[in-house]
């Protein structure tokens, strides 16, 4: 990828980033760090990328990869179900949040 | 090459459909379809990734998978609802070291990689390294196995030379052609070092603003490792988390009452007289 692409679409989606959680009410900070932790869990795929260009003849490639798929797979699904257990909380219909919307 | 179009594709979904879940999780009505839009995102995208060409060892990647996703999903499952916070910190940590573990790989493998990407490769990783020490710090606080708030003498000091060495280790190690083992083994401990001694003397009420920090830097690691393996999608989705959890520090830390300066520096003011100066 050019260089120059690369950081446009940082910058980009560092703004994206800044505007999508603005205005989060004080209740959903909790979960909604817990949901940006599930998000940066996509590190998974990364990480199955890059044990899947190791050299399959050099272990310590294959170490080292096994545990960044070991620890992104955990990233990604220990983050899901622990936001979804603290959303589950948020059911539909409830009153309190009048200032939210 | 039908199967790679076919791979970005979805890479590209899936990044839009993190930035609407992320958007839908801000607030309380459409926060639960949030996170389950973004789940199936991040199924989408993990399985499609096994179709990219040239993928190899993944008899190992699924193992890892596996187990990984398996023991976090039973230990997210039974952990009470009050332990919570810990574990997010654990699995943000997890991540960071994902992050740094990539860097790890790329840098043993000795891929020829130009200035921008070695630079952007050895931050990555030593962010990353701060985020898995650091949170696995956070963890032990909050979970009460470490109590007390430790405080080296001199700790910005430390934390300050620390760093310098920290990074000094990470651009020679990554702009050299191909470092040996034990350079890239240095590097790690010294940035793992680093996450240690920075969280440690943080007291366990303002562990969430830090864990809310430290999922920001997990953002920007994955995201600099995303422009090393030439992957939009983690660049994408690390930037955004990068960005939204910085400014999400900054409302939990004004939520508290507590500026972030006071929180990440407090070993700083809280050293009696001789704060300011050093």
């Amino acid at each position: 990828m050019e260089g120059f692409a690369a950081l446009y679409i940082f910058m980009l989606a560092a703004f994206a980033g800044y505007e999508v959680i603005s205005r989060v009410p004080v209740i959903l900070h909790t979960p909604l760090m817990s949901g940006s932790n599930f998000v940066h869990g996509v590190v998974l795929i990364g990480a199955m990328v890059a044990l899947g260009h190791a050299d399959p003849e050099d272990p310590v490639q294959l170490v080292i990869g096994f545990f960044a798929v070991f620890l992104g797979a955990a990233n990604a699904a220990g983050g899901y179900i622990v936001t979804e257990r603290m959303l589950a909380m948020f059911k539909p219909g409830e009153r309190k949040e009048g200032g939210a919307k | 090459m039908s199967s790679n179009w076919f791979v970005s594709m979805a890479y590209f979904i899936a990044a839009v459909v993190f930035i609407l879940g992320l958007k839908a999780m801000s607030s309380p009505v459409t926060a639960r379809r949030g996170i389950v839009w973004a789940g199936f995102a991040m199924i989408g995208a993990t399985v499609v990734t096994f179709f990219m060409p040239g993928l190899h060892n993944v008899g190992l990647i699924v193992t890892a998978i596996v187990l990984g996703g398996g023991v976090a999903w039973w230990s997210g499952k039974t952990v009470k609802m009050t332990d919570m916070p810990q574990m997010v910190a654990i699995y943000n940590g997890m991540g960071g070291g994902a992050a740094a573990a990539i860097a790890g790989v790329e840098l043993v493998r000795g891929a020829a990689h130009d200035g921008i990407t070695s630079t952007l490769m050895a931050l990555g990783a030593i962010i990353g390294a701060v985020a898995f020490s650091g949170s696995c710090v956070a963890f032990a606080k909050l979970q009460g196995i470490m109590k007390k708030a430790i405080r080296l003498p001199a700790q910005n000091n430390v934390n300050f030379f620390l760093a310098l060495a920290t990074f000094g280790v990470g651009l020679t190690v990554s702009y050299s052609a191909q470092p040996s083992g034990f350079e890239v083994f240095i590097f790690f401990v010294l940035a793992l070092a680093l996450g240690t001694v920075l969280v440690m003397p943080i007291g366990g009420a303002d562990m969430p603003v830090v864990i809310s920090l430290l999922n920001a830097f997990t953002g920007l690691a994955v995201g600099f490792e995303g422009f090393v393996l030439g992957n939009p999608a983690l660049i994408v989705a690390g930037i955004v988390v990068g960005a939204s959890g910085t400014l999400l520090t900054q409302l939990m830390a004004k939520a508290m009452n507590r500026p972030i300066k006071n929180i990440i520096f407090a070993p700083l003011t809280g050293a009696a007289a001789e704060g300011e100066g050093e």
